[in-house]
Protein backbone atom coordinates (compact mmCIF):
# COMPACT_ATOMS: atom_id res chain seq x y z
CA UNK A 1 0.00 0.00 0.00
CA UNK A 2 3.04 2.67 0.49
CA UNK A 3 4.60 2.25 -2.46
CA UNK A 4 1.07 2.36 -3.96
CA UNK A 5 0.62 5.73 -2.43
CA UNK A 6 3.77 6.66 -3.73
CA UNK A 7 3.13 5.81 -7.15
CA UNK A 8 -0.48 7.28 -7.20
CA UNK A 9 0.69 10.63 -5.55
CA UNK A 10 3.85 10.39 -8.35
CA UNK A 11 1.06 10.27 -11.20
CA UNK A 12 -0.92 12.55 -9.80
CA UNK A 13 2.39 14.94 -9.86
CA UNK A 14 3.46 14.68 -13.03
CA UNK A 15 -0.32 16.31 -14.19
CA UNK A 16 -0.96 18.57 -11.30
CA UNK A 17 2.56 20.72 -10.21
CA UNK A 18 0.33 21.57 -6.97
CA UNK A 19 0.89 18.17 -5.50
CA UNK A 20 3.85 18.38 -3.29
CA UNK A 21 5.50 15.83 -1.09
CA UNK A 22 6.97 16.33 2.23
CA UNK A 23 9.03 14.13 4.27
CA UNK A 24 9.88 13.64 7.84
CA UNK A 25 13.15 11.82 6.98
CA UNK A 26 11.10 8.95 6.78
CA UNK A 27 10.54 6.08 3.52
CA UNK A 28 13.97 5.07 2.93
CA UNK A 29 14.18 3.40 -1.19
CA UNK A 30 10.47 4.78 -1.65
CA UNK A 31 10.29 8.23 -1.67
CA UNK A 32 13.47 9.18 -3.63
CA UNK A 33 11.88 8.14 -6.51
CA UNK A 34 9.43 11.62 -6.67
CA UNK A 35 11.90 13.75 -5.14
CA UNK A 36 14.01 12.87 -7.93
CA UNK A 37 11.21 13.44 -10.31
CA UNK A 38 9.83 16.63 -9.20
CA UNK A 39 12.72 17.97 -7.31
CA UNK A 40 10.29 21.49 -6.92
CA UNK A 41 7.46 19.38 -5.49
CA UNK A 42 9.44 17.41 -2.79
CA UNK A 43 11.10 18.61 0.37
CA UNK A 44 12.62 16.78 3.36
CA UNK A 45 11.85 18.78 6.45
CA UNK A 46 13.80 16.58 8.47
CA UNK A 47 12.88 15.45 11.80
CA UNK A 48 11.03 17.96 12.48
CA UNK A 49 7.39 17.40 12.15
CA UNK A 50 5.64 20.59 13.76
CA UNK A 51 7.47 22.87 11.48
CA UNK A 52 6.83 20.44 8.45
CA UNK A 53 2.97 20.68 9.22
CA UNK A 54 3.32 24.38 9.48
CA UNK A 55 5.31 24.63 5.89
CA UNK A 56 2.54 22.75 4.26
CA UNK A 57 -0.12 24.80 5.72
CA UNK A 58 1.54 27.40 4.12
CA UNK A 59 2.66 25.92 1.14
CA UNK A 60 -1.35 25.15 1.32
CA UNK A 61 -2.29 28.74 1.50
CA UNK A 62 0.11 29.57 -1.36
CA UNK A 63 -2.25 26.77 -3.70
CA UNK A 64 -0.06 24.09 -3.23
CA UNK A 65 -1.72 20.46 -2.10
CA UNK A 66 0.93 19.20 0.32
CA UNK A 67 1.19 15.42 1.20
CA UNK A 68 2.80 15.09 4.64
CA UNK A 69 4.21 11.97 4.57
CA UNK A 70 5.86 10.17 7.94
CA UNK A 71 5.59 7.08 9.93
CA UNK A 72 2.37 6.07 12.49
CA UNK A 73 2.04 8.65 15.21
CA UNK A 74 4.76 11.05 13.75
CA UNK A 75 3.06 13.26 11.22
CA UNK A 76 -0.47 13.18 13.40
CA UNK A 77 0.24 13.36 17.50
CA UNK A 78 3.68 14.75 17.01
CA UNK A 79 2.22 18.16 15.40
CA UNK A 80 -1.32 18.03 16.59
CA UNK A 81 -1.77 21.60 16.84
CA UNK A 82 -0.59 22.51 14.09
CA UNK A 83 -3.16 19.96 12.15
CA UNK A 84 -5.49 21.75 14.03
CA UNK A 85 -4.79 25.21 13.87
CA UNK A 86 -2.45 25.88 10.97
CA UNK A 87 -4.96 23.43 8.99
CA UNK A 88 -8.02 22.93 9.92
CA UNK A 89 -8.91 26.06 11.28
CA UNK A 90 -8.03 27.20 8.30
CA UNK A 91 -9.54 24.73 6.39
CA UNK A 92 -6.55 24.04 3.81
CA UNK A 93 -5.76 21.50 1.47
CA UNK A 94 -2.94 19.61 3.53
CA UNK A 95 -3.48 15.61 3.60
CA UNK A 96 -1.61 14.12 6.70
CA UNK A 97 -0.05 10.76 5.48
CA UNK A 98 0.57 7.74 8.32
CA UNK A 99 2.21 4.98 6.92
CA UNK A 100 2.29 1.94 9.10
CA UNK A 101 -0.65 2.67 10.97
CA UNK A 102 -2.07 0.20 13.38
CA UNK A 103 0.58 -2.22 14.30
CA UNK A 104 1.86 -2.57 10.94
CA UNK A 105 5.37 -1.81 13.09
CA UNK A 106 5.00 -3.83 15.62
CA UNK A 107 7.75 -5.02 16.74
CA UNK A 108 9.31 -1.54 17.11
CA UNK A 109 7.54 -0.95 19.76
CA UNK A 110 4.29 1.27 21.80
CA UNK A 111 6.21 4.57 20.61
CA UNK A 112 5.03 3.17 16.71
CA UNK A 113 2.07 2.04 16.82
CA UNK A 114 -0.56 4.14 15.46
CA UNK A 115 -3.26 2.83 17.30
CA UNK A 116 -5.12 6.18 18.88
CA UNK A 117 -4.45 8.69 16.18
CA UNK A 118 -7.82 7.72 13.96
CA UNK A 119 -10.05 9.02 17.10
CA UNK A 120 -8.26 12.12 17.71
CA UNK A 121 -7.83 13.13 14.13
CA UNK A 122 -11.20 12.66 13.19
CA UNK A 123 -12.79 15.37 15.75
CA UNK A 124 -11.02 17.67 13.96
CA UNK A 125 -13.59 20.08 12.14
CA UNK A 126 -13.42 19.03 8.25
CA UNK A 127 -11.12 16.65 8.73
CA UNK A 128 -11.61 13.76 6.12
CA UNK A 129 -10.48 10.74 7.36
CA UNK A 130 -9.34 7.29 5.58
CA UNK A 131 -8.50 4.05 6.51
CA UNK A 132 -7.65 1.90 3.18
CA UNK A 133 -7.65 -1.49 3.67
CA UNK A 134 -5.56 -2.16 0.23
CA UNK A 135 -3.32 -0.70 -2.50
CA UNK A 136 -6.78 0.18 -4.61
CA UNK A 137 -8.79 1.65 -1.56
CA UNK A 138 -5.65 4.09 -1.18
CA UNK A 139 -5.54 5.17 -4.78
CA UNK A 140 -9.30 5.53 -4.74
CA UNK A 141 -8.52 7.36 -1.49
CA UNK A 142 -5.78 9.62 -2.93
CA UNK A 143 -8.06 10.64 -6.06
CA UNK A 144 -10.90 11.94 -3.56
CA UNK A 145 -8.74 13.84 -1.66
CA UNK A 146 -7.56 15.93 -4.15
CA UNK A 147 -10.42 16.04 -5.91
CA UNK A 148 -11.44 18.64 -2.50
CA UNK A 149 -9.30 21.35 -1.63
CA UNK A 150 -10.09 20.46 2.42
CA UNK A 151 -7.57 18.62 5.16
CA UNK A 152 -7.52 15.18 4.63
CA UNK A 153 -5.62 12.40 6.97
CA UNK A 154 -4.85 8.77 5.02
CA UNK A 155 -3.64 5.82 7.36
CA UNK A 156 -1.53 3.57 5.45
CA UNK A 157 -0.60 -0.10 6.03
CA UNK A 158 2.85 -1.23 4.87
CA UNK A 159 3.39 -3.09 1.99
CA UNK A 160 2.23 -6.48 1.79
CA UNK A 161 -1.94 -6.24 2.09
CA UNK A 162 -3.49 -8.37 -0.29
CA UNK A 163 -5.65 -6.96 -3.05
CA UNK A 164 -9.58 -7.13 -1.71
CA UNK A 165 -11.10 -5.62 -5.04
CA UNK A 166 -10.74 -6.52 -8.92
CA UNK A 167 -10.32 -3.00 -9.75
CA UNK A 168 -9.83 0.80 -8.12
CA UNK A 169 -13.13 1.00 -6.14
CA UNK A 170 -15.65 3.99 -6.38
CA UNK A 171 -15.74 5.80 -3.62
CA UNK A 172 -17.65 8.72 -4.22
CA UNK A 173 -20.56 7.93 -1.90
CA UNK A 174 -18.22 6.92 0.69
CA UNK A 175 -18.55 3.59 0.20
CA UNK A 176 -18.91 1.08 2.15
CA UNK A 177 -17.59 -1.70 -0.11
CA UNK A 178 -18.78 -5.26 -0.07
CA UNK A 179 -15.71 -7.89 0.02
CA UNK A 180 -17.42 -11.28 1.10
CA UNK A 181 -21.15 -11.74 0.99
CA UNK A 182 -22.89 -13.43 3.98
CA UNK A 183 -26.59 -13.22 5.15
CA UNK A 184 -26.45 -14.07 8.95
CA UNK A 185 -23.98 -10.54 10.27
CA UNK A 186 -22.20 -8.13 8.71
CA UNK A 187 -18.68 -7.28 9.86
CA UNK A 188 -17.80 -3.58 8.81
CA UNK A 189 -14.15 -3.38 8.55
CA UNK A 190 -11.89 -0.02 8.25
CA UNK A 191 -7.75 -0.87 7.57
CA UNK A 192 -5.76 -4.08 6.65
CA UNK A 193 -7.18 -5.81 9.47
CA UNK A 194 -10.07 -6.94 6.88
CA UNK A 195 -7.94 -10.32 5.97
CA UNK A 196 -8.69 -11.34 9.82
CA UNK A 197 -12.58 -10.96 9.38
CA UNK A 198 -12.38 -12.75 5.99
CA UNK A 199 -10.32 -15.54 7.84
CA UNK A 200 -12.68 -15.44 10.84
CA UNK A 201 -15.43 -15.44 7.98
CA UNK A 202 -14.15 -19.01 6.95
CA UNK A 203 -14.41 -20.28 10.57
CA UNK A 204 -17.56 -19.11 11.30
CA UNK A 205 -19.00 -20.34 8.04
CA UNK A 206 -17.93 -23.85 9.41
CA UNK A 207 -20.05 -23.51 12.15
CA UNK A 208 -22.97 -22.15 9.97
CA UNK A 209 -22.69 -18.53 10.30
CA UNK A 210 -23.13 -16.93 7.37
CA UNK A 211 -20.80 -13.29 7.87
CA UNK A 212 -20.68 -10.57 5.26
CA UNK A 213 -17.73 -8.64 5.03
CA UNK A 214 -17.29 -4.79 4.04
CA UNK A 215 -14.47 -2.61 3.82
CA UNK A 216 -15.00 1.11 4.85
CA UNK A 217 -12.07 3.08 3.96
CA UNK A 218 -13.74 6.32 4.52
CA UNK A 219 -13.97 6.72 8.27
CA UNK A 220 -15.11 10.56 7.83
CA UNK A 221 -17.18 11.68 6.29
CA UNK A 222 -19.10 8.53 7.29
CA UNK A 223 -21.46 6.98 4.77
CA UNK A 224 -24.24 6.00 7.68
CA UNK A 225 -27.18 5.43 4.98
CA UNK A 226 -24.70 3.51 2.82
CA UNK A 227 -23.49 1.41 6.23
CA UNK A 228 -27.14 0.48 7.22
CA UNK A 229 -28.19 -0.71 3.82
CA UNK A 230 -24.93 -2.71 3.76
CA UNK A 231 -25.93 -4.10 6.89
CA UNK A 232 -29.82 -4.97 5.19
CA UNK A 233 -30.95 -8.49 5.76
CA UNK A 234 -28.41 -9.00 8.29
CA UNK A 235 -28.44 -9.44 12.72
CA UNK A 236 -26.48 -6.69 13.40
CA UNK A 237 -23.16 -5.15 12.57
CA UNK A 238 -19.60 -6.06 14.39
CA UNK A 239 -16.95 -3.20 13.62
CA UNK A 240 -13.55 -4.29 13.04
CA UNK A 241 -10.49 -1.89 13.15
CA UNK A 242 -6.46 -2.06 14.05
CA UNK A 243 -7.17 0.82 16.76
CA UNK A 244 -8.12 1.27 19.80
CA UNK A 245 -12.02 0.85 20.66
CA UNK A 246 -12.02 4.20 22.35
CA UNK A 247 -13.54 6.97 19.64
CA UNK A 248 -11.83 5.19 16.69
CA UNK A 249 -14.21 3.39 13.54
CA UNK A 250 -16.99 1.87 15.86
CA UNK A 251 -17.45 5.01 17.91
CA UNK A 252 -18.01 6.72 14.67
CA UNK A 253 -20.53 3.90 13.72
CA UNK A 254 -22.47 3.96 17.25
CA UNK A 255 -22.40 7.62 17.04
CA UNK A 256 -23.81 7.69 13.46
CA UNK A 257 -26.70 5.21 14.13
CA UNK A 258 -27.37 6.74 17.65
CA UNK A 259 -27.68 10.40 16.50
CA UNK A 260 -30.53 9.11 13.55
CA UNK A 261 -32.15 6.54 16.45
CA UNK A 262 -31.31 3.82 14.48
CA UNK A 263 -31.39 0.78 16.36
CA UNK A 264 -29.29 -1.68 14.80
CA UNK A 265 -27.36 -3.83 16.89
CA UNK A 266 -23.54 -2.87 16.58
CA UNK A 267 -20.63 -4.54 18.30
CA UNK A 268 -17.12 -2.54 18.30
CA UNK A 269 -13.79 -4.88 18.22
CA UNK A 270 -10.88 -3.03 18.40
CA UNK A 271 -7.43 -3.18 20.86
CA UNK A 272 -8.40 -3.10 24.42
CA UNK A 273 -7.26 0.61 26.28
CA UNK A 274 -4.08 -0.15 27.53
CA UNK A 275 -0.19 0.38 25.96
CA UNK A 276 1.07 -2.76 24.52
CA UNK A 277 4.33 -3.79 26.07
CA UNK A 278 4.79 -7.21 24.07
CA UNK A 279 7.31 -7.67 21.32
CA UNK A 280 6.66 -9.41 18.26
CA UNK A 281 4.93 -8.28 14.79
CA UNK A 282 1.92 -7.46 13.40
CA UNK A 283 0.00 -10.59 13.63
CA UNK A 284 1.65 -11.45 16.98
CA UNK A 285 0.29 -8.56 18.62
CA UNK A 286 -2.92 -8.87 17.46
CA UNK A 287 -3.16 -12.27 19.06
CA UNK A 288 -2.48 -10.98 22.06
CA UNK A 289 -3.61 -7.42 22.65
CA UNK A 290 -7.52 -7.60 21.92
CA UNK A 291 -7.79 -8.92 17.98
CA UNK A 292 -6.96 -12.61 18.17
CA UNK A 293 -8.23 -14.59 15.50
CA UNK A 294 -10.17 -16.94 18.25
CA UNK A 295 -11.52 -13.86 20.06
CA UNK A 296 -12.88 -11.82 17.50
CA UNK A 297 -14.48 -14.96 16.12
CA UNK A 298 -16.11 -15.92 19.53
CA UNK A 299 -17.14 -12.32 20.03
CA UNK A 300 -18.87 -12.41 16.39
CA UNK A 301 -20.36 -15.77 17.33
CA UNK A 302 -21.96 -14.31 20.52
CA UNK A 303 -22.86 -11.57 18.99
CA UNK A 304 -24.70 -13.08 16.10
CA UNK A 305 -26.73 -15.84 18.36
CA UNK A 306 -27.90 -12.94 20.95
CA UNK A 307 -28.65 -10.78 18.23
CA UNK A 308 -31.06 -13.05 16.34
CA UNK B 1 2.87 59.12 9.30
CA UNK B 2 3.26 55.36 11.00
CA UNK B 3 3.75 57.97 13.86
CA UNK B 4 1.04 58.89 14.04
CA UNK B 5 -1.26 55.63 13.28
CA UNK B 6 1.12 53.97 15.75
CA UNK B 7 -0.10 57.03 18.57
CA UNK B 8 -3.57 56.20 17.65
CA UNK B 9 -3.70 52.80 17.58
CA UNK B 10 -2.01 52.52 21.41
CA UNK B 11 -5.16 54.91 22.35
CA UNK B 12 -7.39 52.26 20.35
CA UNK B 13 -6.18 49.48 22.34
CA UNK B 14 -5.73 50.87 25.80
CA UNK B 15 -9.68 51.51 25.66
CA UNK B 16 -10.36 48.25 24.31
CA UNK B 17 -8.71 46.36 26.96
CA UNK B 18 -10.16 48.03 29.22
CA UNK B 19 -13.74 48.29 27.63
CA UNK B 20 -14.18 44.50 26.95
CA UNK B 21 -11.40 43.56 30.47
CA UNK B 22 -9.19 41.79 27.93
CA UNK B 23 -5.61 41.15 29.05
CA UNK B 24 -2.18 41.71 26.99
CA UNK B 25 -2.65 45.45 26.47
CA UNK B 26 1.53 45.43 27.17
CA UNK B 27 2.28 43.21 24.32
CA UNK B 28 0.03 45.37 22.27
CA UNK B 29 2.00 48.54 23.12
CA UNK B 30 5.22 46.56 22.96
CA UNK B 31 4.85 45.53 19.25
CA UNK B 32 2.20 48.34 18.18
CA UNK B 33 5.52 50.80 16.33
CA UNK B 34 6.48 47.08 14.81
CA UNK B 35 3.12 46.73 13.17
CA UNK B 36 2.39 50.62 12.11
CA UNK B 37 5.70 50.26 10.07
CA UNK B 38 4.63 47.19 8.75
CA UNK B 39 1.46 47.94 7.55
CA UNK B 40 1.84 51.53 7.03
CA UNK B 41 5.00 51.63 5.44
CA UNK B 42 7.25 48.98 4.25
CA UNK B 43 4.85 46.17 3.56
CA UNK B 44 3.94 46.03 0.26
CA UNK B 45 -0.05 45.41 1.59
CA UNK B 46 -2.94 47.69 0.62
CA UNK B 47 -6.02 47.64 2.40
CA UNK B 48 -8.10 47.98 -0.81
CA UNK B 49 -6.08 45.20 -2.19
CA UNK B 50 -6.22 42.51 0.36
CA UNK B 51 -6.25 39.55 -2.17
CA UNK B 52 -3.86 40.77 -4.25
CA UNK B 53 -1.95 37.73 -5.41
CA UNK B 54 1.61 39.76 -4.99
CA UNK B 55 0.85 41.40 -2.07
CA UNK B 56 3.76 40.85 0.70
CA UNK B 57 2.48 38.42 3.16
CA UNK B 58 2.41 39.78 7.14
CA UNK B 59 1.93 37.18 9.74
CA UNK B 60 1.57 37.70 13.42
CA UNK B 61 2.84 34.91 15.77
CA UNK B 62 2.25 36.59 19.19
CA UNK B 63 -1.65 36.16 18.68
CA UNK B 64 -2.66 37.62 21.70
CA UNK B 65 -1.42 41.49 20.97
CA UNK B 66 -4.86 41.61 19.30
CA UNK B 67 -5.35 44.33 20.50
CA UNK B 68 -2.83 46.33 19.12
CA UNK B 69 -3.05 44.03 15.72
CA UNK B 70 -6.55 45.13 15.29
CA UNK B 71 -5.86 48.82 15.96
CA UNK B 72 -2.95 49.42 13.78
CA UNK B 73 -5.25 47.14 11.11
CA UNK B 74 -8.44 49.63 11.80
CA UNK B 75 -6.81 52.98 11.58
CA UNK B 76 -4.46 51.33 8.35
CA UNK B 77 -8.21 51.15 6.74
CA UNK B 78 -8.59 47.67 6.60
CA UNK B 79 -11.35 47.42 8.72
CA UNK B 80 -14.15 50.43 9.74
CA UNK B 81 -12.93 51.50 13.36
CA UNK B 82 -16.40 50.83 14.78
CA UNK B 83 -15.42 47.19 14.70
CA UNK B 84 -12.68 48.12 17.12
CA UNK B 85 -15.79 49.15 20.05
CA UNK B 86 -16.96 45.65 20.80
CA UNK B 87 -13.60 44.14 20.51
CA UNK B 88 -13.34 40.30 22.76
CA UNK B 89 -17.21 41.18 23.62
CA UNK B 90 -20.19 38.95 22.67
CA UNK B 91 -20.97 38.38 18.51
CA UNK B 92 -17.67 40.99 17.45
CA UNK B 93 -15.64 40.60 14.17
CA UNK B 94 -12.49 40.38 16.88
CA UNK B 95 -11.45 38.22 19.48
CA UNK B 96 -8.81 37.88 21.66
CA UNK B 97 -6.44 36.50 19.22
CA UNK B 98 -5.39 37.19 15.83
CA UNK B 99 -7.85 35.69 13.55
CA UNK B 100 -8.28 35.65 9.89
CA UNK B 101 -11.69 34.44 9.02
CA UNK B 102 -13.38 37.50 7.84
CA UNK B 103 -11.37 39.86 8.97
CA UNK B 104 -9.77 41.66 5.76
CA UNK B 105 -5.97 41.89 5.45
CA UNK B 106 -5.34 39.30 8.20
CA UNK B 107 -3.48 36.33 6.62
CA UNK B 108 -3.40 33.75 9.49
CA UNK B 109 -4.84 32.98 12.57
CA UNK B 110 -2.68 32.95 15.43
CA UNK B 111 -2.90 32.33 19.57
CA UNK B 112 -0.95 29.29 20.02
CA UNK B 113 2.83 29.97 19.69
CA UNK B 114 5.32 28.81 17.57
CA UNK B 115 2.86 28.68 14.54
CA UNK B 116 3.45 31.79 12.33
CA UNK B 117 7.05 31.04 11.24
CA UNK B 118 6.69 27.57 9.89
CA UNK B 119 3.70 28.58 8.06
CA UNK B 120 5.54 31.63 6.81
CA UNK B 121 8.53 29.30 5.84
CA UNK B 122 6.20 27.47 3.67
CA UNK B 123 4.67 30.73 2.10
CA UNK B 124 8.28 31.65 1.29
CA UNK B 125 9.47 28.57 0.04
CA UNK B 126 6.40 28.24 -2.73
CA UNK B 127 7.33 31.96 -3.87
CA UNK B 128 11.21 30.52 -3.56
CA UNK B 129 10.17 27.59 -5.61
CA UNK B 130 7.99 30.17 -8.12
CA UNK B 131 10.21 33.10 -8.76
CA UNK B 132 8.02 34.88 -7.01
CA UNK B 133 9.88 38.36 -5.42
CA UNK B 134 7.50 38.89 -2.68
CA UNK B 135 8.25 38.93 0.89
CA UNK B 136 6.82 37.15 3.83
CA UNK B 137 7.22 39.10 7.27
CA UNK B 138 6.38 37.07 10.56
CA UNK B 139 6.12 39.39 14.15
CA UNK B 140 7.04 37.37 16.69
CA UNK B 141 7.43 37.83 20.58
CA UNK B 142 10.40 36.51 22.60
CA UNK B 143 8.65 34.57 24.96
CA UNK B 144 7.70 31.84 22.02
CA UNK B 145 11.37 31.56 21.11
CA UNK B 146 10.79 29.06 23.56
CA UNK B 147 8.97 26.90 20.94
CA UNK B 148 10.93 23.85 19.47
CA UNK B 149 8.42 24.59 16.59
CA UNK B 150 10.17 28.24 16.12
CA UNK B 151 13.76 27.04 15.85
CA UNK B 152 12.59 23.42 13.58
CA UNK B 153 11.20 26.25 11.12
CA UNK B 154 14.53 28.17 11.65
CA UNK B 155 16.80 25.49 10.60
CA UNK B 156 14.56 25.15 7.24
CA UNK B 157 14.52 29.06 6.53
CA UNK B 158 18.45 28.97 6.51
CA UNK B 159 18.50 25.33 4.77
CA UNK B 160 16.79 27.02 1.99
CA UNK B 161 18.10 30.15 2.36
CA UNK B 162 14.74 31.80 2.28
CA UNK B 163 15.94 35.68 1.81
CA UNK B 164 12.52 36.66 0.96
CA UNK B 165 11.76 35.94 4.76
CA UNK B 166 11.60 38.24 7.67
CA UNK B 167 11.15 37.36 11.08
CA UNK B 168 10.68 40.61 13.74
CA UNK B 169 10.88 39.50 17.32
CA UNK B 170 9.63 41.77 20.12
CA UNK B 171 12.38 41.30 21.90
CA UNK B 172 10.70 43.45 25.18
CA UNK B 173 12.18 41.00 27.32
CA UNK B 174 9.21 39.71 29.36
CA UNK B 175 6.60 37.07 29.59
CA UNK B 176 3.80 36.04 31.88
CA UNK B 177 5.62 35.34 35.32
CA UNK B 178 8.56 37.07 34.76
CA UNK B 179 11.68 38.14 32.88
CA UNK B 180 12.77 35.56 29.79
CA UNK B 181 16.21 35.47 30.98
CA UNK B 182 14.55 34.41 34.60
CA UNK B 183 11.68 32.10 33.07
CA UNK B 184 13.81 30.31 30.16
CA UNK B 185 17.00 32.53 29.06
CA UNK B 186 17.07 33.41 25.57
CA UNK B 187 20.60 34.77 25.65
CA UNK B 188 22.76 35.49 23.54
CA UNK B 189 19.57 35.67 21.74
CA UNK B 190 21.24 37.42 18.51
CA UNK B 191 23.60 34.85 18.04
CA UNK B 192 21.23 31.90 18.20
CA UNK B 193 20.06 33.64 15.20
CA UNK B 194 23.11 33.88 13.82
CA UNK B 195 23.88 30.16 14.62
CA UNK B 196 20.95 29.06 12.92
CA UNK B 197 22.17 30.66 9.54
CA UNK B 198 20.38 33.64 9.61
CA UNK B 199 21.26 37.80 8.83
CA UNK B 200 20.19 39.36 12.32
CA UNK B 201 19.31 43.31 12.91
CA UNK B 202 19.13 44.74 16.19
CA UNK B 203 17.15 47.62 16.14
CA UNK B 204 15.25 49.86 18.63
CA UNK B 205 11.42 48.42 18.20
CA UNK B 206 9.92 51.74 19.04
CA UNK B 207 12.02 53.72 16.14
CA UNK B 208 10.35 54.46 13.69
CA UNK B 209 13.11 55.29 11.17
CA UNK B 210 15.53 52.42 12.26
CA UNK B 211 12.73 49.70 12.19
CA UNK B 212 11.92 50.82 8.62
CA UNK B 213 15.39 50.56 7.26
CA UNK B 214 15.87 47.15 9.06
CA UNK B 215 12.66 45.91 7.52
CA UNK B 216 13.80 47.41 3.81
CA UNK B 217 16.83 46.08 3.40
CA UNK B 218 16.71 43.12 1.77
CA UNK B 219 19.33 39.76 2.18
CA UNK B 220 20.38 36.41 0.73
CA UNK B 221 19.33 34.76 3.75
CA UNK B 222 16.52 34.69 6.04
CA UNK B 223 16.72 37.79 8.34
CA UNK B 224 15.75 38.28 11.98
CA UNK B 225 14.83 41.41 13.54
CA UNK B 226 15.64 41.61 17.10
CA UNK B 227 12.85 45.26 18.66
CA UNK B 228 14.50 46.04 21.54
CA UNK B 229 11.16 47.04 22.91
CA UNK B 230 9.76 48.12 26.58
CA UNK B 231 6.50 45.90 27.31
CA UNK B 232 3.90 48.57 27.68
CA UNK B 233 5.53 51.27 26.02
CA UNK B 234 3.76 54.70 25.49
CA UNK B 235 2.09 54.48 29.21
CA UNK B 236 4.54 55.17 32.16
CA UNK B 237 3.23 52.40 34.73
CA UNK B 238 2.64 49.84 32.15
CA UNK B 239 6.61 49.82 30.75
CA UNK B 240 8.74 47.18 31.39
CA UNK B 241 6.10 45.83 33.99
CA UNK B 242 5.30 42.11 33.93
CA UNK B 243 1.70 42.58 35.13
CA UNK B 244 0.70 44.30 32.68
CA UNK B 245 0.41 41.01 30.27
CA UNK B 246 -1.83 40.29 31.95
CA UNK B 247 -3.63 42.97 33.84
CA UNK B 248 -6.94 45.26 32.33
CA UNK B 249 -6.64 48.47 32.26
CA UNK B 250 -9.76 50.19 34.95
CA UNK B 251 -10.80 53.81 33.93
CA UNK B 252 -8.17 55.43 36.14
CA UNK B 253 -5.40 53.67 34.56
CA UNK B 254 -7.43 54.56 30.73
CA UNK B 255 -7.70 58.43 31.88
CA UNK B 256 -3.90 58.73 32.71
CA UNK B 257 -2.45 56.23 29.82
CA UNK B 258 -4.69 58.47 27.40
CA UNK B 259 -3.22 61.61 28.74
CA UNK B 260 0.12 60.49 28.24
CA UNK B 261 -0.33 58.89 24.66
CA UNK B 262 -2.82 62.44 23.49
CA UNK B 263 0.53 64.70 24.86
CA UNK B 264 2.51 62.10 22.70
CA UNK B 265 1.17 63.30 19.32
CA UNK B 266 3.66 64.40 16.83
CA UNK B 267 2.12 66.31 14.37
CA UNK B 268 -1.28 64.31 14.28
CA UNK B 269 -4.22 65.58 14.49
CA UNK B 270 -6.64 65.64 17.85
CA UNK B 271 -8.81 63.47 16.40
CA UNK B 272 -9.04 60.40 17.82
CA UNK B 273 -10.69 57.36 17.64
CA UNK B 274 -13.00 56.98 21.00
Amino acid sequence: MRDAFVRKLTAEAETDPNVMLLVGDLGFGVVAAFGDAYPDQFLNCGVAEQSMVGIAAGLAAAGRRPFVYSISNFPSLRPLEQIRNDVCYHGLGVTIVAVGTGLAYGSLGYTHHGVEDMAILRTLPGMRVYTPADALECAAAVEQILADPSPAYLRLGKNTEPLMHAGQPDLSTGGPLLVREGSDVTVLVTGPIVVQALAVADLLESEGISVRVLTCPVVKPLNADGIRSAADGTVGIVTLEEHTVLGGFGSAVLEAFALRGWRTPIMPLGLADEATHIVGGQEWIRERAGLSTDHVRRSIETFTRRAS
Amino acid sequence: MTTELARRARISAVQMCSRSGASHIGSALSVIDILAVLYGDVADVDPHRTDDPSRDIVLVSKGHSASGVYAVMAHAGYFPLAWLDDYYLDDSHLGGHVTAHGIPGVELSTGALGHALPFGVGRALADAIDGIDRRVFVVMSDGECAEGSTWEAALMAAHRQLGNLTAIIDRNRLQILGGTEDVLGLEPFADKWRAFGWEVREVDGHDHEALAEALRRRSGRPVAIIAQTIKGKGVDFMEDRVEWHTLVPNADHVTTALEQLQADASGGSGSDHA
